[in-house]
C-alpha cells in the first residue's frame, strides 16, 4: 500500500509542476524553425525572456511566450491544417506565405500596433508574395551561394563566379547537391538562365538532363551533412546559404564563397525571405503584435541578425556599429553583396508557390533523378543490386545453415 | 572457430555502440563542428545548461513519459488480471488480438489516426485548439498499453490461481487478495511493463509529432526541427547524459536484482 501512496504523491508533484508552468496572466504561442531565435546560448540575449520582462514593465502584466520549433514549410503549414490553431506567431518562408494567403490562413496585420514597421526599409516591402505589405513583415532574408574548398579548387575554377563550377569534371567525386527538389532544380535552372518558377515542363525537363549530367560527378546529395562535410574537407564544392556559409567559415577558413553570376555578371541565384505572420484564429492578436513588434525593436532585432547569421531587413540592425563590428567585415560582405540590389531582384529569382501540377512534376523529375543511377552508373552506386545480392546471399546461407542442420539431426538420430 | 566467434562479438558490439562513442566524444569538442575535433572542453555541458528551451522540452519529456507509463501500467494491469479471469476461451483471445493490433500498426497510422480523432472530437466539443498536452498524454497512454500487457500477462499465467483462493478462505477480501497476494507475485512483469512503456514513451516521435499542439514540445520534436540550421552540440552532451543516466539505472538496477537472489537463497 504505501507503494501506491508514494506513487500517487508522485503524480500529484507532476501534476502541480505542469500547472505552475501555466501561471502567468497571458500565454502567447510562437511557432519558429528550430535553432532561429536568439535563445541566450553562446552569451546571446534570450529575446522571449527580454520580451517577458518588457511587457511586465509596460503593461503591468506577466506574460509567458511558448516557442515551439518546426523543420520545415511545409511541418508547419500541415500542423496549422490540421486543426492545431494555438499559434499566435509564425515565421514562414515567402512561398509559403503565399499559399497561406491564398488559402485565406492568415490574419492581416495591424500596423497600429507595429509602429517599429517603419524600420524594414523600402526595399524589403511590397514583395510578391504579399505585395501590398498587410500579412507579413520580413525577419530575414538570404541567398544561395557557391562553397569551396581554395585547398582543393584551383583559382581558374572560380575566377569567372558561375554555377558551372558545380558541374565541373576535375572536382568529380567532391561535389555536393542540395538533396530537395526545389533547391536542386535550382542550382540548375539558375546556371541555364532560366525561370525557376516556370510552369513550362520542358524547362523542368531540360534543367532534369543537366542534373543527370552532373550526377555521376556528384559525393552525394545532403542537406545537413554538407556542414560537416565541408569543414572537414571530404567534400570541395557545393552550394548552401551565405549565412551558414560563415558558420562553416568559422571553422575551417580554407573555405570560399561567391554569389554564382551569368555571363553578363548578374548575380542569378536564389532569394528567400522569412517573416513574421500571425495565423487566422490566433487569441492573442495584440499580444502577437506588440511581440512582433519589440522583435523589431534595435537590441532583439541585433541580437536576432546575430545568432540567425542571416541577413537581416531592418535598419537599425544595418545602421548599427556593435552589429557590424560583432559581425565582422567579411561576414558583412558576405551577407550583404555591393552593387546588388534586393528589391529589383528578389521578385524573379525567388521561389514561388508553385500550381500542384508543376509541383507534382517537379518531384516526379526529381524522382527519376535520384534513381537513375543505374544508367550513369559511373559514379552512383547500384544500390538495388547490392541489396538484391545481400537478400541472396542471406537466402542462401540461411538455406545452407538448415540444410546442415537437417543433415546433422539425421545424424544423430540414427546413432540411436 | 572460437577466435572467430570472439572477433563476432566483438563487432557486434562495435557496430553497436560506435555511434554513441562518437557522439560523446564530439560532445567534448570545442568547436560547434562534427567534422573536426579541435580540443577537449565543457563548453557545450554549459551551453546545455543555459538552454532554457531544450530543458523545457526535456522537462516536458519525462513528466510525458512517467504519468503515460504509469497511467498505462495501472489500466494494463486491471485489464490483464480482469482477462484472465475471463470464462470464455473465445472471447478472452479476441479480446487479446484486439489489444495487440496497436503495437503492430505503424506509428504514423497510430499517430494520424489518432490526430484526426482528436481534431474531430475537438470540434465538435467546440474547442479553439484540440490539440494540447492532453492528447499527446492520451496517445502514449494508448501507444504503451498493449507492451505492459503483454509483460504482465505471462506472469499471471504462471501465478497459481489457488494462492489467490486460498488468501480469501483465509478471509481476505477479494481486492485485498489482489494486492497481498496476485500483486506481489506479479509485480515483476508490472515493474518490467513499466519500464518499458517509460522508455517507449521518452524516444516516441512521430506519435508526439503529430498529436502534440502548440505549447507543448518534446524533445525528439525539439531535436528534429533543429535541421533548419543545424543540430547543435549541446544536444549530444544531452544524449551522453541521458545515455549515462540510462547505463547506471541499468547498473543499479542489475545489481540490485543479484543482490535479490542472493539474500533468496
Amino acid at each position: 500500500m504505501k507503494k501506491f501512496g508514494f506513487l500517487i504523491a508522485v503524480c500529484m508533484m507532476l501534476a502541480a509542476l505542469c500547472l505552475s508552468a501555466f501561471a502567468a496572466d497571458r500565454v502567447i504561442n510562437v511557432y519558429n524553425w528550430g535553432e532561429y531565435i536568439s535563445d541566450g546560448s553562446e552569451d546571446s540575449l534570450d529575446v522571449n525572456r527580454a520580451f517577458e520582462e518588457y511587457y511586465k514593465e509596460t503593461f503591468g502584466e506577466t506574460v509567458r511566450v511558448v516557442y515551439t520549433t518546426y523543420a520545415s514549410n511545409e511541418d508547419m503549414y500541415a500542423k496549422l491544417k490540421s486543426g492545431a490553431t494555438g499559434y499566435d506567431v509564425i515565421i514562414p518562408s515567402d512561398y509559403m506565405i503565399a499559399r497561406l494567403i491564398d488559402e485565406d490562413m492568415l490574419e492581416p496585420l495591424n500596423f497600429d500596433n507595429i509602429p517599429n514597421y517603419e524600420y524594414i526599409t523600402e526595399d524589403y516591402r511590397g514583395l510578391y508574395y504579399d505585395i501590398e505589405n498587410r500579412y507579413s513583415i520580413p525577419y530575414c532574408y538570404g541567398m544561395v551561394g557557391v562553397l569551396y574548398n581554395s585547398t582543393v579548387v584551383a583559382e581558374e575554377d572560380v575566377k569567372d563566379r558561375s554555377w558551372d563550377l558545380m558541374w565541373n569534371a576535375k572536382y568529380a567525386g567532391k561535389i555536393l547537391q542540395f538533396n530537395n527538389s526545389r533547391d536542386g532544380f535550382g542550382t540548375a535552372l539558375y546556371r541555364a538562365g532560366a525561370d525557376v518558377n516556370s510552369t513550362d515542363p520542358a524547362v523542368w525537363e531540360k534543367a532534369l538532363a543537366d542534373l543527370k549530367a552532373q550526377k555521376p560527378l556528384l559525393q552525394g546529395y545532403v542537406m545537413d551533412e554538407i556542414f560537416n562535410k565541408m569543414e572537414s574537407g571530404e567534400a570541395a564544392v557545393s552550394a548552401y546559404y551565405a549565412g551558414d556559409f560563415l558558420t562553416m567559415y568559422d571553422n575551417n577558413e580554407d573555405l570560399g564563397f561567391y554569389y554564382p553570376v551569368n555571363a553578363d555578371g548578374q548575380i542569378v541565384t536564389n532569394l528567400f525571405v522569412d517573416a513574421f505572420c500571425i495565423p487566422k484564429g490566433a487569441k492573442n492578436k495584440d499580444l502577437a503584435e506588440c511581440y512582433i513588434n519589440f522583435m523589431l525593436s534595435e537590441e532583439p532585432a541585433i541580437a536576432n541578425a546575430e545568432f540567425v547569421c542571416y541577413a537581416c531587413p531592418n535598419a537599425l540592425v544595418l545602421e548599427s556599429e556593435d552589429y557590424r563590428e560583432d559581425m565582422g567585415e567579411y561576414a558583412m560582405e558576405v551577407l550583404y553583396p555591393e552593387d546588388f540590389s534586393f528589391s529589383e531582384n528578389y521578385n524573379a529569382m525567388s521561389y514561388h508557390n508553385l500550381n500542384p501540377e508543376t509541383l507534382k512534376l517537379v518531384n516526379d523529375l526529381w524522382e527519376d533523378l535520384k534513381i537513375s543511377g543505374d544508367e550513369s552508373g559511373a559514379g552512383g552506386a547500384n544500390y538495388l543490386s547490392t541489396a538484391l545480392v545481400a537478400a541472396l546471399v542471406i537466402v542462401a546461407a540461411l538455406a545452407a545453415w538448415l540444410i546442415i542442420s537437417k543433415i546433422q539431426k539425421s545424424k544423430r538420430e540414427k546413432m540411436y | 572457430m572460437r577466435a572467430l566467434s570472439k572477433i563476432y562479438t566483438i563487432l557486434i558490439y562495435v557496430i553497436l555502440y560506435a555511434p554513441i562513442a562518437v557522439m560523446i566524444l564530439f560532445s567534448f569538442n570545442s568547436i560547434n563542428s562534427t567534422g573536426i575535433f579541435a580540443g577537449f572542453s565543457l563548453h557545450w555541458y554549459q551551453e546545455l545548461m543555459k538552454d532554457a528551451a531544450t530543458l523545457t522540452a526535456l522537462k516536458n519529456t519525462l513528466i510525458l513519459a512517467v504519468l503515460s507509463s504509469l497511467i498505462s501500467c495501472v489500466i494494463a494491469t486491471a485489464a490483464a488480471v480482469g482477462l484472465s479471469k475471463m470464462q470464455n476461451r473465445m472471447l478472452r483471445s479476441a479480446v487479446e488480438t484486439l489489444t495487440d493490433i496497436p503495437m503492430m500498426n505503424p506509428d504514423i497510422v497510430t499517430g494520424i489516426s489518432m490526430m484526426l480523432l482528436f481534431v474531430f472530437v475537438g470540434m465538435r466539443l467546440g474547442l479553439s485548439s484540440s490539440l494540447s498536452f492532453v492528447t499527446v498524454l492520451i496517445a502514449h497512454i494508448t501507444f504503451n498499453l498493449p507492451y505492459v500487457y503483454l509483460s504482465v500477462m505471462p506472469k499471471i499465467r504462471q501465478m497459481d490461481t489457488h494462492l489467490t483462493e486460498a488468501a480469501m478462505d483465509l478471509g481476505c477480501t477479494p481486492f485485498q487478495a489482489f494486492l497481498k497476494v496476485e500483486l506481489p507475485a506479479i509485480f515483476p512483469g508490472v515493474l518490467s511493463g513499466l519500464i518499458m512503456a517509460f522508455t517507449l514513451s521518452l524516444d516516441d516521435f512521430v506519435i508526439s509529432y503529430f498529436t502534440t499542439g502548440s505549447g507543448f514540445e518534446t524533445l525528439p520534436i525539439r531535436i528534429y526541427s533543429m535541421t533548419k540550421k543545424r543540430v547543435t552540440p549541446d544536444m549530444y552532451a544531452l544524449s551522453t547524459l541521458i545515455f549515462l543516466a540510462v547505463l547506471i539505472l541499468l547498473i543499479l538496477s542489475n545489481v540490485a536484482q543479484r543482490d535479490g537472489k542472493k539474500k533468496k537463497k
